[in-house]
C-alpha cells in the first residue's frame, strides 16, 4: 500500500508575477514501514512536497497515488486520507488550543468520527506512544515544557492511527535532550508500532543515525533518493546545495587523506569507531 | 483563502505611479475621491473614466488583475445599484410592474452610484497596488505632519499603522498554516451550517490569537532592545523627497480637478 508521486509540480501563486516553481517534475514512492528523511535547504520545497502526500495542497500538474487511488480525483475523501498520513508541521505546538492536554489529543479522533469514550481510547493510547504518562492529561497544553509540548502535539495526530506518520523539522527549536526524546519516540513507532516514518529536516546528524533512506530535495528536484550511506558519498555535492555529511564523514575522509583506511562510508559515530580501530590494528599499531 | 484576496495588495513591479513619492499618491487619491463626488453628468464621468485609464496605463498593473481584485465587492455593488433603481421616486417612470417601478431618476442613479463606486475603489486601490505600506505611513507620517501642532501623535499612529500592516501578510500566513495543521487532524471547514462553521473556526483562532500576543509581546522587546522611544529625534533611513516626476504628476492631477470643478459648474 504505497504513496506514489508521479511527475508532480507545484507553482505558488501561479498567474502572478510573484509566481515560483517549487516542485517539479517529481517522482517518489514510498512503502508501508519505511523510515525516510527528507533533507534540503530552507526553500528548497521539501515542506511543499510533504503538502502534496496528504492532499493538503493540489500538485499544479501530475499525480499523488494512494493504493493506486489518484488523491485528487473527484469524490476521493481527503479526510479520510488524512487519517491514514498523518501530518505534524513544523512547531505543531502553534495548533494546541484545548484547555487540557486529553481533550486537545481527542481532536483528531473525534473529526474521524468516533465517539468521546473511543476517541479518549485512542488519545490515552497515543499520548502513552509519545512516553506522557496520565499525570499529564488534566493539564492545560500551555503550561508545559516545548519538548512535552511538541509531544502533546504529535500526539494528537497519532491517536488517528494513522499508517504513515510525517514530521515536519520535529526538533527545531529543541535542546538537545528534547531532540533525543523526539527522535527516541519516533525510532519506537517505526519499530514497535510498525508505523512509516517521514522525517523533514535539515539537520543531517538527526537523520543519518536514524533513518533508512534519505531523500534530498534541491530546487524542487530529487536530488537524491538512496540509503544514507551512498547519499553521504556525495557530501561535495551535498555542500554545494547548503547542506552538510555528518561529521564522521568528514573525519573519515580526512583519515583516508592522511593514509588511514577506513571505510569513507561511515555515517555514525559506533560505524566510526569500529572502523578506525580496525584500520588502526590492521597498520600493526604504527600509528601512534 | 487570505491569499488570494488581490484587492489593495501591491503589486512588485516598475512603472511611472511606482515611483511617484508616497504623499504625491496619497494627496492625488484624496483629490481623485473629491472629483467624483462633485461630477454629476456625464461628461464628469467620462472624464474620471478616462483619467483613470491614463493611471492604470501608468501603473503597469494588468487590468486583469485589478477586475480580479474587484470581485470581493461585487455583492456591494449590485445591492447599491438594486437598491437605487427601484427606491427612488420621480417622474417619468418608464417602468412598471406591479408594485416594481422604475424611474428615469432612478436608472441615471443607479448607473452613476455603480460608475463611482467602481472608480473609487479602482482608484484607490491602485495607489495601494503601486504603494508599499511602509511607504504609504512614511507618505502619511511626512504628509500629516502639520497635525503635530494640534498635539496629535502622528508618529506613533503612523507607526502603529505600519505595524498592523506588517502583520497582516504574517497573521495571515500563520492561519493558513494553523488551518492546514488542524486539516491534517481532520478538521473540517468546508461542511455543516452556519453554527458548525463558527465553531469549526475555534481550533484556528485561539492558536491564531496566542501566537499574535506572542509575536507582540517579542516584537515590543525588540524594539526596546533597539531604544525605540517615539518619534522625537528620530531619523529616516531614507527621507521622502518630491522629484521632478511628482511634480509632473501634480499638474495633471490639478488640471484634471480644474476641468472637472468647471464641468461641475458650466452646464
Amino acid at each position: 500500500m504505497p504513496i506514489e508521486m508521479k511527475q508532480v509540480n507545484f507553482l505558488y501563486q501561479a498567474g502572478t508575477p510573484m509566481e515560483v516553481h517549487v516542485l517539479t517534475d517529481v517522482n517518489l514512492k514510498i512503502e508501508k514501514g519505511e523510515f525516510i528523511g527528507i533533507i534540503g535547504h530552507t526553500g528548497s520545497g521539501k515542506s511543499t512536497l510533504i503538502q502534496h502526500l496528504n492532499g493538503l495542497l493540489r500538485a499544479s500538474s501530475g499525480q499523488v497515488l494512494m493504493d493506486g487511488e489518484d488523491i485528487f480525483a473527484d469524490g476521493y475523501d481527503r479526510r479520510k486520507l488524512r487519517g491514514r498520513v498523518g501530518l505534524v508541521f513544523q512547531y505543531p505546538e502553534h495548533q494546541l488550543f484545548e484547555t487540557d492536554v486529553l481533550t486537545d489529543v481527542c481532536f483528531g479522533p473525534k473529526n474521524q468520527g468516533f465517539s468521546k469514550e473511543e476517541a479518549e481510547k485512542k488519545a490515552r493510547a497515543a499520548l502513552d506512544m509519545v512516553g506522557l504518562p496520565e499525570s499529564f492529561y488534566q493539564r492545560s497544553p500551555f503550561e508545559l515544557s516545548g519538548g512535552q509540548k511538541r509531544r502533546v502535539a504529535i500526539a494528537g495526530v497519532l491517536a488517528m492511527e494513522p499508517d504513515y506518520l510525517i514530521l515536519d523539522e520535529p526538533t527545531a527549536g529543541l535542546d538537545p535532550g528534547g531532540r533525543d526524546e523526539i527522535l527516541g519516540v519516533l525510532k519506537d513507532l517505526h519499530k514497535k508500532q510498525g508505523i512509516a516514518v517521514i522525517l523533514v529536516s535539515h539537520s543531517m546528524e538527526d537523520v543519518a543515525q536514524t533513518v533508512e533512506r534519505i531523500i534530498v530535495v534541491q530546487n524542487g528536484h530529487i536530488a537524491y533518493d538512496a540509503p544514507p550511506r551512498e547519499v553521504f558519498r556525495h557530501y561535495k555535492e551535498l555542500e554545494s546545495y547548503g547542506l552538510s555529511a555528518p561529521q564522521v564523514t568528514y573525519i573519515a575522509h580526512a583519515l583516508r587523506e592522511k593514509g588511514i583506511p577506513v571505510d569513507p562510508d561511515v555515517t555514525t559515530v559506533e560505524e566510526a569507531k569500529q572502523s578506525i580501530l580496525h584500520a588502526l590494528s590492521g597498520k600493526g599499531g604504527s600509528v601512534c | 483563502m487570505l491569499k488570494e484576496m488581490t484587492l489593495g495588495q501591491y503589486y512588485p513591479v516598475d512603472s511611472f505611479l511606482h515611483g511617484l513619492d508616497p504623499r504625491t499618491k496619497l494627496a492625488s487619491t484624496m483629490l481623485y475621491i473629491i472629483s467624483l463626488f462633485l461630477a454629476n453628468d456625464f461628461r464628469g464621468y467620462l472624464l474620471a473614466f478616462l483619467f483613470l485609464i491614463l493611471c492604470v496605463k501608468a501603473s503597469n498593473v494588468p487590468a486583469k488583475y485589478i477586475l480580479k481584485g474587484m470581485k470581493p465587492i461585487l455583492f456591494l455593488m449590485m445591492l447599491t445599484v438594486v437598491l437605487n433603481l427601484f427606491l427612488t421616486g420621480g417622474e417619468p417612470v418608464l417602468f412598471r410592474w406591479y408594485f416594481i417601478r422604475i424611474t428615469a431618476p432612478g436608472a441615471r442613479l443607479a448607473v452613476f452610484m455603480a460608475l463611482r463606486l467602481i472608480f473609487l475603489i479602482t482608484g484607490s486601490s491602485l495607489m495601494t497596488y503601486t504603494t508599499t505600506p511602509t511607504a504609504l505611513t512614511d507618505g502619511m507620517e511626512k504628509g500629516l505632519g502639520f497635525l503635530r501642532v494640534f498635539r496629535v501623535p502622528v508618529h506613533e499612529i503612523a507607526m502603529m499603522m505600519s505595524i498592523a500592516l506588517r502583520f497582516i501578510p504574517i497573521l495571515a500566513e500563520e492561519a493558513d498554516k494553523i488551518q492546514k495543521a488542524q486539516m491534517a487532524r481532520g478538521a473540517n471547514f468546508e461542511e455543516g451550517g452556519v453554527i458548525a462553521r463558527a465553531k469549526a473556526m475555534v481550533p484556528i483562532l485561539v492558536p491564531l490569537f496566542i501566537s499574535a500576543f506572542r509575536r507582540a509581546t517579542d516584537l515590543a522587546m525588540a524594539m526596546e532592545a533597539r531604544c525605540y522611544h517615539g518619534g522625537e529625534g528620530r531619523t529616516k533611513m531614507f527621507p521622502l523627497k518630491y522629484h521632478r516626476c511628482d511634480y509632473i504628476a501634480y499638474a495633471f492631477v490639478f488640471l484634471y480637478m480644474a476641468i472637472i470643478i468647471v464641468l461641475c459648474f458650466v452646464k
